[in-house]
């Protein structure tokens, strides 16, 4: 049920992410969904995308620092109040959320959040006993 | 005008003898009582009475900042610590500092000393001297300090920084000698500016720059913006502090103790001795220092002597403006920084193979040092918390082992420029 995300060490300077996407063109890897979280100095570009194994080892050979790291894809029912309810459910187990972003296209009439918690196994265990669907990461990669 | 007129101008053969006599003692007693010296002494066939004139110091081997490292904290002390009255440390490559002893006739030589150096600038017991260099394990702040009380004058040892402050004391007390680093003088000099303070009309009249290396353009500014007569003024703590040589009012170059100092000129790479006026490394030795002599030091310092008379009447040399460093110690804010303290405290946080850079800037007379770590990926985490917090303990990490402040900045790999395999460890953008 987990995914596997890319995380890039990218300095706030001009280019870099434009460097990152072309390498990653180059190879062929397409980006399903990616998210920024960036201060004065750096940035840290989140990435999921179709072939991860591959993106790791490619964006490494370009010099990157790079990490992978688990998260979890949730189906979030498309209308108000859709992602206010997911969340719920992780604060009702105390489960406590470093961070998430969303896919840049929608599966179906739902849209795709991507999670990331402590505790990711508690995480899926709460939302899957509410009904919530979790996309496996081979559900994910072939969207 | 001369504090000990006796020893400041003392013919040049008198202080030959008396160098010669003081060097035979010093050697005596280290040869007796520290064993680091013993064992060198030993392995390269000297005795004592090898040493028959001050030809033969050449004979004898370097110490080096390593040496004193080796030796921490007080291996090459010469005396019981009963007989230490006090300690001052200055910077070590790594995380330990470098330690130095003084017994209660080494603080007064020091005074003394002091007391020289404040005649050389003009002072006298009437004078009100503001010393803004910064008290503690330094040696400026507590070595200008005595020798301004030895003199009498009236000393007002605010320490460092808080420039508000100094100017206010300085314009309320009457200050007419300042005793900083020649940086820390100009900021304040444009701070005062700022605040509408007419220098002109304060009674300064003389300042004691030292701690760092400065210019003649510095000179110039100082002179003109504070309205004193700017001195040079040279020391390190291993030999002692400042003190060690001091610029007289001709302005040129700094006359170096030699009753108390034998100085060298080396070449740093072969160790050969140069002839008098040839640009090299500074080494010196002490001939009366009791607690911690030293043979030979290797300051590290670039610069010349001037053999030739000065028109103050004191005989001994003149040391010329240091002109640059044999190693890559850096100046910042007037403490010595080593690019291996930070190497260190990387390697603390196990990287393996640190990759970092100093940047070093002047903005408004103040030294900013910006310290570039590549981001590797055991220290890579996907949370921006994480890295911030990484920054942030490498940042009061550095900031303990150094004794300044720094700004760090986490890198990409590969952003610091690397020449045939051996990165660059420093950038130093400061135009002095």
């Amino acid at each position: 049920m987990k995914v596997k995300q890319i995380s890039i060490f990218l300095e706030n300077k001009t280019g870099r992410l434009a460097q990152v996407t072309r390498v990653l063109g180059d190879n062929g890897i397409n980006i399903r969904a990616l998210a920024i979280a960036d201060t004065t100095d750096f940035g840290i570009l989140r990435l999921i995308v179709n072939d991860p194994d591959r993106a790791y080892r490619v964006l490494k050979e370009a010099g990157f620092t790079v990490s992978a790291t688990d998260v979890i894809a949730v189906e979030v029912v498309d209308e108000p109040g859709g992602l206010a309810g997911v969340l719920a459910v992780l604060q009702e187990a105390n489960l406590n959320i470093e961070y998430l972003y969303a896919f840049l296209q929608k599966a179906s009439k739902a849209a795709l959040v991507v999670f990331r918690v402590e505790q990711l196994d508690g995480a899926i265990a709460a939302l899957q006993a509410k009904g919530i669907r979790i996309l496996s990461g081979e559900e994910v990669y072939a969207l | 005008m001369y504090w000990d007129r006796e020893c400041e101008t003392m013919s040049r053969e008198q202080l030959r003898a008396l160098q010669l006599e003081r060097l035979k003692l010093t050697i005596e007693r280290v040869y007796r009582n520290v064993s680091f010296y013993r064992q060198r002494f030993a392995e390269m066939g000297i005795k004592p009475s090898s040493i028959r004139s001050l030809e033969d110091l050449r004979r004898l081997p370097f110490t080096t900042k390593q040496d004193l490292r080796d030796n921490y904290p007080f291996g090459l002390f010469a005396v019981p610590m009963s007989d230490v009255v006090r300690v001052h440390a200055s910077s070590g490559t790594t995380g330990k500092p470098t330690v130095v002893g003084y017994t209660q006739n080494d603080i007064n030589t020091w005074a003394e000393l002091i007391a020289r150096s404040l005649v050389c600038a003009g002072a006298t017991k009437f004078d009100v001297v503001q010393n803004a260099y910064g008290y503690g394990l330094f040696t400026g702040g507590l070595g200008l300090h005595f020798g301004a009380e030895r003199l009498g004058a009236t000393v007002v040892p605010v320490s460092g920084g808080n420039t508000q402050r100094q100017l206010m004391l300085m314009q309320d007390f009457g200050t007419t000698i300042l005793t900083c680093t020649p940086s820390y003088a100009l900021y304040m000099a444009e701070e005062g500016q700022k605040m509408g303070l007419d220098f002109k009309k304060l009674p300064l009249k003389a300042g004691i720059f030292g701690a760092e290396p400065w210019s003649e353009r510095m000179r110039q500014q100082l002179e003109e913006k504070l309205d004193l007569m700017a001195l040079d003024i040279y020391g390190l703590s291993e030999i002692m502090g400042p003190g060690v040589a001091m610029e007289c009012q001709a302005k040129q170059g700094m006359h170096i103790f030699e009753d108390h100092f034998i100085p060298e000129i080396i070449n740093p790479e072969t160790g050969e001795v140069l002839p008098p006026g040839e640009e090299g490394e500074l080494v010196i030795t002490t001939i009366t220092k009791e607690a911690f002599p030293l043979i030979r030091y290797r300051t590290r310092d670039i610069t010349r002597i001037d053999p030739e008379p000065c028109s103050c009447g004191r005989t001994h040399v003149r040391i010329r403006r240091i002109t640059g460093r044999s190693d890559d110690m850096l100046i910042i804010r007037g403490v010595n920084v080593f690019p291996s303290q930070v190497e260190s405290v990387l390697l603390e946080f196990g990287e393996t193979e640190p990759h970092y850079l100093l940047v070093v800037d002047r903005k408004a007379n103040l030294d900013y040092l910006e310290i570039w770590v590549e981001v590797a990926e055991h220290m890579f985490s996907d949370t921006v918390r994480k890295l911030e917090d990484l920054e942030q303990r490498l940042r009061e990490r550095i900031e303990s082992v150094l004794g300044i402040s720094a700004r760090v900045k986490l890198v990409e790999p590969n952003t610091i420029p690397r020449s045939e395999g051996k990165a660059k460890r420093v950038v130093d953008r400061r135009q002095i």
